[in-house]
């Protein structure tokens, strides 16, 4: 929620993070499992660059006819049994699902990996509500007990250590021997498991996210690796997905091209390990299922993307590849973007649903090296919306005082040629004076951020247009 | 000359820092059989572009197709500039019934400068001699916005003397990022330090790119940790004039020591 996010103090964030050196040791994985695992899988389907372009292309012809196929969605889904809730905002989200918990007494509610439930802030929420909310998916488990915001839009636990999570299950798991062995990553997992086992059993509800919502079945499919969404979703009396407009596709033939890109961008696995279908609750005849299926649309401020130049962002199937790719996301993490989405997704969806006031680092927090862009299978061209970002910043003059002054003053240069050379030739031989023979500079008077952990190269002399000039 | 009349579009770094790189441009524009003439123009405009400030990016980018458009060629010795010509000035006219067909057309003859050598001039060898170990860094934007990646290997594979080392995350951005160095100096730093350690890892002597910007910042960083590999823009040694003190070196000459 919007009253949490540090995305403003974005610089103190980097700042811890990049002294924080267990972070910064938590932080190689990204090299070790997820770019070099993509590469590979990438490079061993001939098709994946079309498969890429086809995904983009569905996406964006949904997209274009998004009022129909919302409505078509909703009609299976009731012709199903099941019920379709339409919430503008994260609070009318919050209250559609409360109101469903109440309708059935619900004391524990289980929860199934979801970036939605995390946007709209549900956890908090239905603890004040005297709703208990148990996070199933391992990641998720862990910042749950310690309070925390995902790091990371498919690894939520990524900044942390197999020994902090050792640490945090003695803390809370108090039932359990203190002197237990928990070295290895399968004793964390198995424990986990076990308690997370009788929490499925006493679930009233379960609430899981979408990856895909299918127009022409009324089906929602959640894509996992740790079989907690099947039984979230399938234990409890009441199932509630909770998800966003833009998860929508056509039919079920387009989801299998989509699965073909997700997780190999995701994780590097050719399929994830659970690619689970959910039409409608419990039929008569069926051994299982919920009684009752509910699915929570949310819009908070997307349909007014798809009208305007971020529309591109509305084809993301959160694989977390931009992020993954990141230069600035590896070196500080996903905390440090304050709020829910960090990377360069996050770069360019966290201005529009907190504001560009308080996001305004996140879009200009980017070297804009065009890796994301490279790597995101529905080809979002990242660099460019957040560029849009930082106009409509410059544009309502919230860009920093001195960045508008620095960027004046040079342009007012910039657009006068002959003035420009003149002054640029002054100060060069002027600089290259003052560095002597050492050819660079230690510490520069406005060049701080730079001279105090790097160099600064001096001018050779006169600038190239005076010497040609002279020739 | 019976070539192709070039404006070699001088950038503001290249201008200012880095004279010597303009004039090794010259020589292999020659080489290549191109006559060469220089525009007198500041910037291609991409700070304030990339600061949301379209207005000055758009001002200085008409001055920029007025003083080049009559060339055959523009070309530009940095793959970040050259993008910002070729990719992003028909952006920023999109929809102007006046400038968008100029800035399309002045689009359509912009190239970085040892792309356009190899793949519009066909050059394949290089005759410049250099004796030693060098790697090579890809700077992002002339490798994704351009395609910019095999033809400077290719060429310095036929300097004599001259041995490639490939680097380790060579296509990864070393931190510079333009304005981002200087908003975000904390993390552009950690950024660059990543690629220093690669880069000494490689064990070559000589670092070469072909931006000026991030060259910069990979030889101040690798001055400040001590390190003795020199950096250099690549059109330097593939005109053979890499005679002149690296980029952050000491400026008076000292003895030539093979590493």
């Amino acid at each position: 929620m919007s009253e949490t996010a540090t995305s403003p103090h974005f610089k103190e964030n980097a700042h811890a993070a990049l002294a924080d050196s267990e972070l910064q040791r938590s932080l190689e994985i990204l090299e070790t499992n997820f770019i070099g695992r993509r590469k590979l899988v990438a490079d061993k389907l001939p098709e994946f660059d079309a498969l890429r372009d086809a995904a983009r292309d569905i996406k964006n012809h949904t997209l274009a006819h998004l009022d129909l196929y919302l409505e078509e969605y909703e009609r299976r889904v009731v012709a199903q049994g099941g019920h379709v809730h339409y919430a503008v905002t994260a609070a009318d989200a919050r209250a559609i699902i409360l109101e469903i918990c109440r309708s059935v007494n619900a004391k524990i509610v289980t929860k199934g990996k979801s970036m939605i439930a995390e946007e709209v802030g549900l956890d908090d929420f239905l603890t004040a509500h005297s709703i208990t909310p148990i996070e199933t998916d391992l990641g998720e488990y862990i910042i749950q007990i310690r309070h925390e915001m995902p790091s990371h839009i498919i690894a939520p636990a990524l900044h942390l250590s197999k020994a902090q999570v050792a640490a945090d299950f003695r803390r809370v798991h108090t039932q359990l021997p203190a002197d237990r062995n928990l070295e290895e990553p399968q004793t964390l997992l198995a424990e986990a498991r076990a308690v997370l086992r009788e929490k499925f059993l006493a679930a009233d509800v379960g609430i899981t996210g979408a990856n895909f919502l299918v127009a022409e079945t009324g089906t929602s499919i959640i894509v996992t690796n740790e079989g907690n969404g099947d039984l979230t979703q399938t234990l409890p009396k009441i199932h509630i997905v909770l998800t966003s407009i833009e998860k929508l596709v056509p039919t079920l033939e387009d989801v299998s091209e989509f699965l073909r890109v997700l997780a190999r961008s995701a994780t590097g696995q050719e399929m994830s390990v659970y690619t689970t279908l959910s039409t409608g609750p419990r039929r008569s005849g069926d051994p299982d299922g919920p009684r009752e299926y509910h699915v929570v649309l949310l819009d908070n401020g997307r349909s007014a993307m798809l009208g305007g130049e971020f529309r591109e962002m509305l084809r993301c199937i959160r694989c977390g590849a931009c992020m993954n790719h990141c230069p600035v996301y590896q070196a500080i993490g996903g905390h440090a973007y304050g709020w829910v989405y960090p990377g360069p997704m996050g770069a360019v969806l966290t201005p529009s649903l907190i504001g560009i006031d308080k996001a305004g680092n996140l879009p200009n927090a980017s070297t804009f090296c065009g890796r994301c862009e490279e790597v995101c299978p529905v080809r979002i061209p990242l660099p460019k919306l957040m560029r849009f970002w930082r106009e409509r910043e410059f544009e309502r003059h919230l860009s920093p005082a001195t960045v508008r002054a620095g960027l004046s003053f040079w342009a007012f240069f910039a657009r006068r040629p002959r003035l420009y050379g003149f002054a640029t030739d002054v100060a060069a031989r002027m600089l290259a004076l003052m560095s002597g023979a050492r050819g660079r500079f230690h510490w520069l008077p406005l060049a701080r951020g730079w001279t105090d952990q790097r160099d600064f190269p001096a001018p050779q002399g006169a600038t190239f247009q005076a010497q040609w000039r002279k020739r | 000359m019976a070539g192709p009349r070039v404006g070699l579009f001088i950038t503001c770094l290249i201008d200012f820092f880095r004279p010597s790189v303009g004039f090794a441009a010259v020589k292999l524009l020659h080489e290549a059989g191109c006559s060469v003439e220089v525009p007198r123009q500041a910037c291609c405009g991409q700070p304030a572009f990339n600061s949301g400030d379209r207005g000055d990016a758009r001002a200085i980018a008409e001055q920029v197709i007025a003083a080049c458009e009559t060339f055959d060629y523009i070309v530009v010795p940095s793959g970040s500039c050259a993008g910002m010509l070729k990719v992003h000035y028909p952006e920023l006219f999109r929809g102007d019934p006046n400038w968008q067909p100029r800035a399309d057309a002045f689009a359509g003859k912009c190239f970085e400068l040892i792309s356009f050598l190899v793949d519009v001039m066909g050059v394949t060898a290089s005759s410049a001699e250099f004796a030693g170990t060098v790697t090579y860094h890809d700077s992002c934007s002339g490798l994704r916005e351009l395609g910019v990646k095999g033809q400077a290997r290719r060429l310095l594979a036929t300097v004599a003397g001259l041995t490639l080392i490939e680097l380790q995350d060579a296509d990864v951005c070393c931190g510079f990022g333009g304005t981002f160095c200087v908003k975000y100096p904390e993390i552009s730093n950690a950024i660059v330090a990543k690629k220093v350690a690669n880069i000494r890892a490689s064990g070559a002597g000589t670092l070469l790119a072909g931006d000026l910007g991030c060259l910069m910042n990979m030889a101040g960083k690798l001055a400040r940790v001590g390190s003795g590999v020199e950096v250099r823009h690549v059109a330097e040694v593939l005109a053979g004039m890499a005679g002149e003190p690296a980029i952050a070196a000491p400026r008076e000459r000292k003895a030539v020591t093979t590493p």
